[in-house]
């Protein structure tokens, strides 16, 4: 049985709410509790509930149970951890012995804002941080391209540096934001237009055992022919400035070729040399960018040119058939592995991100030749937390490829560090040690992650994915498995 | 240069608190703010998105703590005003007498009595019904009037100036609790008093004020009141006392002894007199912040007893609107919240000044007048600084170490935090005639800060 609440003006973060739902859902059919967005009234729907008008600003408590007792029991869950969930807050401020503030621009000595509310209210606190002289990175998707130009053109005439919108990563004198993985202190710099381009070059470097100084991350639209590189410029400016940088790299989804002349322009005139690793048809994939770093101070150490874990069978000889299945949170690494499919297959790569509009893929419907999927897409986190935080949709999908007689191999990421999944392995496993399909994983992270990469690995390796640390080494042996020519 | 990569990091955080306990994990230095949706849609965004905006609300903040108010004369409202026959001023925005409510209706009886425009109430009413008086707001002619804020040309006003615009503003005389007409009663008490402060009181505080060498400044006994547990809306015991301390001397010299024994008497024994004195020096202080061009702050708060009205400093004279609240708080005698009239008069500029409600946790003598705890008044000047644009170090609040009052009420955060203004208030009963029934605690309807949002989107070059 089902039963619906619709709670109007009660604000929650998606965060929060995901693990009110999946404290409620223990033992039964189904629960959603979630701001009513366009996208979770559909999934609500899809569940089975009929809904009455409701706005984005309510809350949609919907539970789905198999009797009266743990429907209401399911209720008073949802209470509970809502009411604990206020309780923990109330408790570190108070530790703290200070009311928290109501808006960035009257918290007390703070240089930075990191901004993740949801996307159409972003610019509004984003201009309260400016106004008070904070640097802003904005996490938050779904901001305005003009919005975006405007708060740039705000920070460049008070100097200060805005990263984002949708800002994934940043690390700043050792201070990870947003999603990061701890990586050792050297003196690379790293400008990202890219927050899994961001994490997965700085976890090669590591691997490799190259430190960095600080990753400026840009948001992935700095460097449309619109915005045309205004984070970027000032990027160069302060690592170019900065006394811990000797070596700066920049990385980057395909840019508008202006900018990118643009920015190689400047980078000409700088004392500090620039090294460029622009995605595209024409450019370097990222662990190629890494590799060029590597030559330029002279490491020989190539740690990720193999798989590092599997389960002892080799799966990658001859063709399995089938056409190709990537599942990925990393939108970057999405881009990627898609580039060098493309590349090698010659034919369309379906994806809801895809290279030719021709290709665009439905990300929920079934798929019958090669789909590439970016969980982490705008339109699939409206309302909903980020792949990196919440798998749900794409172990879902996970389970649907195995079943999937035209899928023949999966390839997937998986990413540590701070911000995301405490246990991606754990929860993946289940899923993928079904599968009679071989799965290839990318696994991002460094040692010091909090998620303990080993551990990861093995779990993963146990469960029968083939680990790679190399998202473009872990793309070419998934084609390697299809029988695709090199 | 921005110093961005060379200082310590200190984060502040709002949105996702798993980003923000990533950070502590971390051991750095963050804040969390309690964030919740904005309201004001595409408007809001558009008037953040103004680039006058920022400045212009320092602006207005500054003209607002650079303002002064003293007590330059005083005189009957035809002079003061230019007050002729059959005009009235109210209080709040604009109202005709089909919509006005009960305490509204009962001080415009009580004027028509009182100018001997009508020898009966109901003779009163008559003419009332059909619009045979002018009703104007007094904020139009930059006066102010607490309650039904009824003015008529024979009371008698205190004219103050600020000396950093030369602007006036003016206020009638204090007439006391309980039956008066500003709480719309009419009965014949009523007008004997406002007779007798008409042809003895007015005048001899005229002969005082005028005697002065000095004008008395109203402001300077704002700032000593706050220090004395008078928060200057429901409470000015300090400051009544205060003044009736300077010019006590100057009415013994000019008048009659009887007249001046019960002069002193009434005022002395009228906690409220100087809040006549407190609102115009309010309205000089907002007023001094009015017309900047994309200013966000607002600088009229006003209450007819139907409507809650709102002015802004970017909007000029253009009045946003919603409906009055009924205020909550603690009855007199056997008053329940059922007599109790929606909120009524001007006595808001109070709080559009920083002082009253917003500064509650100067007074927390009056807390259990008004339902409320210390703590609650404490915690409710806190919450009034994160809606407004500054501090004015000149109201200092001893209790939160001489914090200067929360100043400047910005529409944006308003709507940005979801706290409404707390206003601290007297409570009319509905019914005409009823005088007051109770004290409390009210806030403006969120409509009018919607609306006025929507005013200044519209204004935007």
């Amino acid at each position: 049985m089902r039963r619906i609440e619709i709670r109007p003006g009660f604000y929650r973060d998606s965060v929060s709410l995901m693990q009110v739902s999946q404290r409620a859902g223990v033992g039964i059919d189904g629960a959603l509790v979630a701001m009513a967005t366009p996208l979770n009234v559909e999934l609500a729907i899809q569940m089975g509930f009929v809904l009455p008008p409701t706005s984005p600003n309510d809350l949609i408590i919907a539970i789905d149970a198999p009797n009266e007792e743990s429907l209401s029991h399911a209720f008073d869950v949802v209470e509970e951890v809502l009411e604990e969930q206020l309780r923990k807050s109330r408790e570190q401020s108070s530790e703290s012995g200070i009311t928290p503030a109501r808006t960035l621009g009257r918290t007390q000595g703070a240089r930075i804002a990191l901004i993740s509310v949801p996307g159409e209210f972003a610019f509004i606190d984003a201009v309260d941080a400016l106004e008070n002289d904070m640097n802003v990175m904005i996490f938050s998707d779904n901001v305005t391209m003009q919005d975006e130009i405007l708060l740039k053109d705000i920070a460049l005439s008070r100097d200060l540096l805005v990263m984002g919108p949708d800002c994934g990563t940043a690390i700043i004198g050792g201070v990870g934001l947003g999603f990061a993985n701890v990586v050792s202190p050297g003196s690379v710099g790293i400008i990202a237009a890219s927050g899994t381009g961001a994490q997965h070059l700085t976890t090669l470097l590591d691997h490799a055992g190259v430190g960095i100084s600080h990753c400026i991350g840009l948001g992935g639209r700095d460097l449309s022919s619109a915005v045309a590189g205004r984070s970027a410029k000032q990027a160069l400016a302060l690592l170019e400035a900065d006394e811990h940088t000797d070596l700066i790299v920049f990385v980057s989804k395909p840019a508008a070729p202006e900018v990118a002349q643009s920015l190689k322009d400047i980078a000409s005139g700088m004392k500090k040399k620039v090294i460029f690793g622009l995605l595209g048809s024409t450019g370097s994939d990222i662990t190629e960018t890494a590799e060029k770093v590597l030559d330029e101070i002279g490491v020989t150490d190539r740690p990720w040119v193999n798989e590092v874990a599997t389960a002892g069978s080799t799966g990658s000889t001859g063709s399995t058939g089938g056409s190709l299945r990537a599942l990925f949170a990393g939108g970057t690494l999405c881009d990627e592995a898609m580039l060098i499919a493309s590349k090698r297959t010659r034919v369309p790569i379906f994806s809801n991100i895809p290279l030719e509009k021709e290709w665009l893929l439905d990300p929920f419907g079934p798929a019958t030749s090669h789909a590439f999927i970016d969980f982490g897409d705008d339109a699939m986190t409206v309302g909903r937390a980020h792949p990196m935080i919440d798998s749900k949709l794409r172990i879902e999908r996970l389970a649907k490829e195995i079943n999937d007689p035209s899928c023949g191999v999966i390839l997937m990421d998986v990413v540590l560090g701070h911000g995301a999944i405490s246990t991606p392995g754990e929860e993946l496993s289940a899923t993928i040690s079904e599968s009679s399909k071989p799965i290839f994983i990318s696994l991002i992270g460094t040692t010091l992650d909090p998620q303990n990469f080993e551990r990861q690995k093995a779990i993963l390796a146990q469960a029968g994915a083939k680990v790679f640390l190399s998202n473009a080494y872990a793309t070419h042996a998934a084609l390697d498995a299809l029988g695709v020519p090199r | 240069m921005n110093k961005l990569l060379s200082e310590s990091l200190a984060t502040a955080t709002a949105g996702v608190s798993l980003l923000h306990d990533a950070l502590l994990n971390q051991g750095v230095s963050t804040q969390a703010v309690e964030w919740s949706p904005p309201l004001g849609g595409k408007d809001l965004h558009d008037v953040m998105a103004d680039q006058r905006r920022s400045v212009a609300n320092e602006l207005a903040l500054s003209k607002m703590l650079n303002s002064g108010a003293v007590l330059v004369d005083v005189k009957p409202a035809s002079e003061a005003l230019n007050l002729g026959r059959g005009e009235f001023l109210h209080a709040g925005p604009p109202i005709e007498w089909s919509r006005a409510s009960g305490p509204m209706r009962g001080a415009l009886i009580a004027a028509m009595l009182y100018e001997k425009m009508a020898d009966s109430a109901e003779a009163a009413e008559l003419i009332l019904e059909k619009n045979g008086v002018a009703l104007e707001p007094c904020h139009h002619r930059g006066a102010v009037g607490p309650m039904a804020g009824v003015v008529t040309p024979s009371m008698w006003m205190f004219e103050l100036q600020d000396p950093s615009t030369g602007n006036k503003s003016w206020c009638s005389l204090n007439e006391g609790l309980g039956k008066v007409l500003r709480y719309g009663a009419y009965s014949p008490e009523v007008i004997e008093r406002l007779d007798w402060m008409r042809d003895v009181l007015g005048p001899l505080l005229q002969v005082g004020v005028r005697a002065r060498e000095e004008h008395i400044d109203v402001r300077a006994i704002i700032s000593q009141m706050i220090q004395m547990g008078d928060e200057g809306h429901n409470r000015n015991r300090a400051g009544t006392l205060m003044f009736l301390r300077d010019l006590l001397p100057f009415m013994i010299e000019g008048g009659t002894s009887s007249d001046v024994a019960r002069a002193a008497r009434f005022v002395g024994g009228n906690d409220h007199f100087f809040l006549n004195l407190v609102m115009p020096a309010c309205k000089l202080q907002t007023r001094a912040a009015e017309n900047i061009p994309g200013s966000t702050i607002v600088t009229v708060m006003a209450r007819n007893g139907t409507d809650f009205g709102i002015q802004t400093s970017g909007t000029g004279n253009e009045w946003f609107i919603g409906p009055a609240q009924t205020p909550h708080g603690l009855y007199l005698g056997n008053y329940t919240a059922d007599d109790a009239n929606p909120d009524i008069g001007d006595s808001a500029i109070t709080e559009t000044a920083g002082i009253g409600g917003f500064s509650m946790a100067a007074a927390p003598a009056i807390v259990r007048f008004i339902g409320g705890s210390v703590p609650d008044a404490l915690a409710t000047t806190r919450r009034m600084y994160e809606i407004c644009e500054g501090e004015n170090p000149t109201f200092g609040i001893p209790v939160l170490e001489f914090r200067g009052a929360p100043t400047g009420i910005d529409v944006t955060r308003v709507l940005r935090t979801g706290i409404l203004p707390q206003i601290n208030t007297g409570m009319a009963g509905k019914v005409a005639g009823t005088g007051q029934v109770g004290a409390g605690l009210v806030t403006p309807p969120m409509e009018a800060f919607t609306a006025a949002i929507t005013g200044l989107a519209t204004r935007i070059v």
